[in-house]
């Protein structure tokens, strides 16, 4: 390289060895603060202990822009004396810190207010096994095999199209690391976890301005990545599509959720059904256990299970054992999704949801994209969303939107600064059809949304 | 506290001094490195949140680590570590050193302990209140609230403090410190009509103690106003009307509708998108890139507010920084790097989350200097229209300029009065249009309450906004009717 980066020669792949190795250690830390816990008094506590480490590095126009080298540890723990609660939290894992994290803790569970929902998961629902979910593939954490990932996909990308006149660069991380939980009921558990990912983020310009986009590949396994060149060129074909994009008239249309962005709607409903929105009676979807808040054909099945899939976990956050059930089964709620305090104030059961949600798998009916934009005729699809306008309580959806106007079943021409608005209830009631383009990138796996009708404005 | 307290209690007590900070940058300070710099933080928090009556969970949270980078041309090593000690000093400077290129050793211009202009008191908020005190004002809040309207069947209220120690010592000389105090009290309430449920939340804070909250604003304590505020917020969602889609006049009230201005012109204008002509305000400096009726600046040096620093985060003196002149834009907000690369000297914007994150140039309080109208002449300019008083967040696509924000209080106006209430709705724009189209700008410049988070390349800074009641003449209202 002719930049002045001196890049180290040799592949750093940390070993499952050494990484179990820490784990041990840190079970060992963990052990040790519940039992300081109990030392000062406390009636019950939970400790979690994460760390990981790895590299992250960006270029940009083809050339190295930055190098980061991550080692992050925290601590986090929470103590019982009776019904009051202290937490405490360092990043600082040297022994001396530990245990003064403890003893902060120990302090403030002094002052709090007794609550009788607080305390542990209940001993009897906690995971006997941590079961190997295949979660840990280790790779190369070398300066210079993430430059070259990172480099190659950027360089491709500019040389694919002439409207890319520049770049917001291109970047790749890889990082190793574990989570070790422990409790006063004698729980404790860990396992290791690993994290790659390469992205791309272009630039491109005709005289009517500049439009970036960007593409992206997330996977615990290296051989799962994309390759730097499908990044590429999906941010290449990303960015190009949304040049001179045109403003539309208001009107009340149906519309496709890409299934890029389709997790998001499906998103709003974990918050819904969520334990901690419901017993604060903040919801639009109160007291809908066992009734249809979707249509008929509509199901979700979570497994938490899955081996190698980025949201699979043998334990949730709380050590409550995980295990796959259906959330919707023909369009009607299941289960809400409940941490122990939710499930004590509610008078049910933990669910295993403490952290959030593990693999979601939506039901979908055959279609591709194209078929769905054949069966919408004339309608909105939807790319991108932003902004934060969705109000849970009353469930108020409005939001800023760029995507591609469809006529006749095909995309005409890029649309943007309008906004979609509807209220979640309906829209989630009015889904048409789901497609099959599921996006493996999320924990939610769902394919393109097609919604009824939402009233688009625009000029 | 002075300067030498805190360079003993940060540095000398973990085995760092002037000498062993020199000793590393010169190791880092080599061939074709042009600059270098280490961090030094140690910052503690607490927050204490009150729920169904009681505060059921306190938490306390400790971090303390240093980061180290190299920087050649606009490539930059960087490695941290999350503890203060010379082991891990020597340890992040090798890792940093690993990727810039061998090379002669140049010398590191002397550090020079400076002082800087105190913007805020060095207190350490944590301490203000001792903890029963502290709950004792939850309580407060939360009866308070319920006392104001039988309608309220729940309050979340929470109160929290940071207590931030810095230091920084760069090649080019650099050896300054900081102590950044922040607090911030947020209440939120459910109300609930006929089985009809909604929320409002309404909060402040600033770089002081916990004594701020409850000293008298008006006629009553702060505190007292949040609370009243969420209320009358959550009362209103209540009666509020499906807001209109289209375009429209929109008339943004002062105070915290200025992160339209956060949105829309700020971080269009941050020195970084602009080097790299990433931004849609890229290669405009010296045009008109906003009606002439628009002063917009970002300040960092307004006593004890929110977004203020005394220094940045790699040592430079925080600036009033005039970014649009009278429509004509004037400045980019720089950190060092960028600016060296523009060739322009830094504003006191190089900001970073912590010390394992890299600075960048960012916000401080960015606000629009008051104009001549009244907020009743604007009003009653608009024949159709919104009125939109309070807002949530927004987000900004910095290339092609198009921003949201999101109405969280607005008012239909018809035939220049105010009518309906109208529901939360999402506002969509682009920036430079938007801004040519402010066309009446008012003369009651408000900065908004100490709530702001800005996010920018997943690092989360706490910044200030504010702005008269201006009057946009076309913006894109995502309502439902």
């Amino acid at each position: 390289m002719d930049h002045g980066m001196n890049q180290q020669a040799n592949a750093q792949i940390p070993t499952r060895a050494e990484l179990n190795a820490d784990m041990e250690q840190v079970e060992a830390a963990v052990r040790e603060a519940l039992s300081y816990a109990k030392q000062l008094g406390a009636s019950a506590a939970e400790c979690a202990i994460s760390r990981s480490r790895g590299i992250n590095v960006g270029t940009r126009m083809g050339e190295v822009e930055t190098v980061e080298f991550n080692q992050d540890g925290a601590l986090g723990i929470t103590l019982y004396r009776g019904q009051q609660k202290g937490s405490a939290s360092t990043t600082d894992l040297s022994p001396s810190a530990i245990r003064a994290s403890v003893e902060k803790a120990n302090d403030i569970a002094r002052y709090t207010t007794a609550d009788p929902f607080a305390g542990l998961a209940d001993a009897a629902a906690m995971a006997t096994e941590v079961l190997d979910l295949d979660l840990c593939h280790p790779a190369d954490q070398s300066a210079e095999f993430a430059l070259s990932q990172a480099l190659a996909c950027e360089r491709h990308g500019l040389a694919q199209d002439p409207r890319i006149v520049n770049s917001d660069g291109a970047g790749y991380s890889s990082h190793v690391g574990f989570r070790v939980y422990g409790n006063s009921h004698g729980f404790i558990g860990g396992y290791l976890q690993s994290r790659h990912s390469l992205s791309c983020s272009l630039i491109g310009q005709t005289e009517q301005g500049m439009e970036r986009d960007y593409s992206y590949s997330l996977a615990r396994n290296l051989a799962d990545l994309w390759s730097p060149e499908r990044v590429a060129e999906e941010a290449v074909a990303a960015t190009v599509a949304r040049l001179d994009s045109r403003k539309i008239g208001t009107a009340s249309v149906p519309v496709i959720f890409r299934s890029d962005i389709a997790h998001s709607l499906l998103g709003h409903l974990v918050g819904a059904i969520s334990g901690a929105n419901l017993y604060r009676r903040a919801s639009f979807l109160l007291d809908k256990l066992g009734e249809q808040i979707l249509p008929s054909w509509l199901t979700i099945h979570e497994d938490p299970l899955v081996k190698g899939a980025l949201a699979s976990s043998p334990f949730d956050q709380e050590g409550v054992a995980t295990r796959a059930r259906d959330i919707i089964k023909d369009g009607v709620l299941q289960t809400y999704l409940l941490t122990s305090y939710a499930a004590r104030k509610m008078q049910m059961q933990a669910t295993g949801h403490a952290g959030g949600i593990h693999n979601w798998y939506v039901s979908d009916q055959g279609q591709d994209l194209a078929a769905l934009c054949r069966q919408m005729g004339t309608g909105l699809l939807v790319t991108e969303l932003m902004g934060q306008g969705v109000n849970l309580v009353n469930g108020d959806y409005s939001r800023g939107v760029a995507g591609f106007w469809v006529e006749n079943g095909e995309i005409q021409y890029p649309v943007a600064e309008i906004t979609i608005a509807g209220n979640l209830a309906d829209m989630l009631g009015n889904i048409v059809a789901i497609g099959d383009d599921r996006d493996p990138r999320y924990g939610i796996q769902c394919g393109s949304i097609l919604i009824e009708s939402m009233k688009v404005a625009g000029n | 506290m002075k300067q030498q307290q805190l360079e003993a209690k940060l540095l000398h007590a973990h085995e760092l001094d002037q000498q062993s900070l020199t000793k590393a940058l010169a190791q880092l300070y080599t061939g074709p490195i042009d600059f270098a710099d280490i961090y030094i933080q140690r910052s503690v928090n607490e927050s204490w949140v009150l729920e169904d009556g009681i505060v059921k969970d306190g938490s306390f949270h400790i971090e303390a680590g240093l980061g180290v980078r190299a920087v050649h041309e606009d490539k930059t090593g960087f490695a941290y570590a999350d503890e203060l000690s010379l082991a891990a000093l020597d340890h992040a400077t090798q890792a940093a050193r690993g990727i810039a290129m061998h090379g002669q050793s140049k010398r590191v211009a002397a550090l020079i302990p400076t002082k800087a202009q105190l913007r805020y008191a060095d207190v350490n908020p944590l301490h203000s209140l001792n903890e029963a005190a502290k709950i004792s004002l939850l309580q407060e809040i939360d009866a308070y609230a319920r006392s104001l309207d039988p309608r309220v069947v729940e309050v979340i209220a929470s109160i929290s403090g940071s207590y931030d120690e810095m230091f920084v010592a760069a090649t080019d000389g650099t050896y300054v410190g900081d102590i950044r105090p922040l607090v911030r009290l947020n209440c939120t309430v459910l109300v609930e009509q006929n089985g009809k449920r909604e929320r409002g939340s309404a909060g402040g804070g600033a770089r002081v103690d916990y004594h701020y909250f409850s000293a008298l604003e008006g006629e009553h304590k702060r505190w007292q106003n949040y609370a009243q505020e969420a209320v009358r917020l959550a009362l209103l969602n209540l009666e509020a009307k499906p807001a209109p889609a289209g375009t429209l006049p929109v008339v943004l009230g002062s105070g915290w509708p200025g992160v339209l201005l956060h949105e829309a012109v700020g971080h269009g204008l941050e020195g970084d998108f602009n080097r790299k002509g990433a931004s849609a305000y890229a290669g405009k400096m010296g045009q008109q890139v906003a009606s002439s009726l628009c002063t917009i600046v970002d300040d960092g040096t307004l006593t004890d507010r929110r977004g203020s620093l005394s220094i940045d985060d790699e040592g430079t003196t925080a600036g009033y920084n005039v970014l649009i002149e009278q429509g004509r834009l004037v400045g980019y907000m720089q950190d060092k790097l960028n600016a060296r690369l523009m060739g322009v000297a830094p504003t006191g914007n190089g900001r970073r989350e912590s010390y394992a994150h890299l600075p960048m140039p960012r916000m401080t309080n960015t606000y629009m200097l008051a104009g001549e109208s009244s907020p009743e002449e604007i009003i009653s300019s608009v024949k159709r229209g919104v009125y939109a008083p309070h807002f949530a967040g927004g987000q900004v696509d910095i290339t092609s300029g198009k921003f949201v924000f999101s109405a969280a209080e607005a008012y239909l106006i018809e035939e220049g009065k105010l009518t309906a209430p109208l529901k939360g709705a999402t506002l969509i724009g682009n920036g430079p249009e938007a801004m040519a189209q402010v066309s009446m700008v008012g003369n009651d410049l408000a900065l908004d309450s100490g709530v702001g988070v800005c996010g920018k390349d997943g690092q989360s800074v706490p910044v200030g906004v504010g702005q008269p009641t201006l009057k946009v003449d076309a913006l894109t209202i995502g309502g439902t009717a």
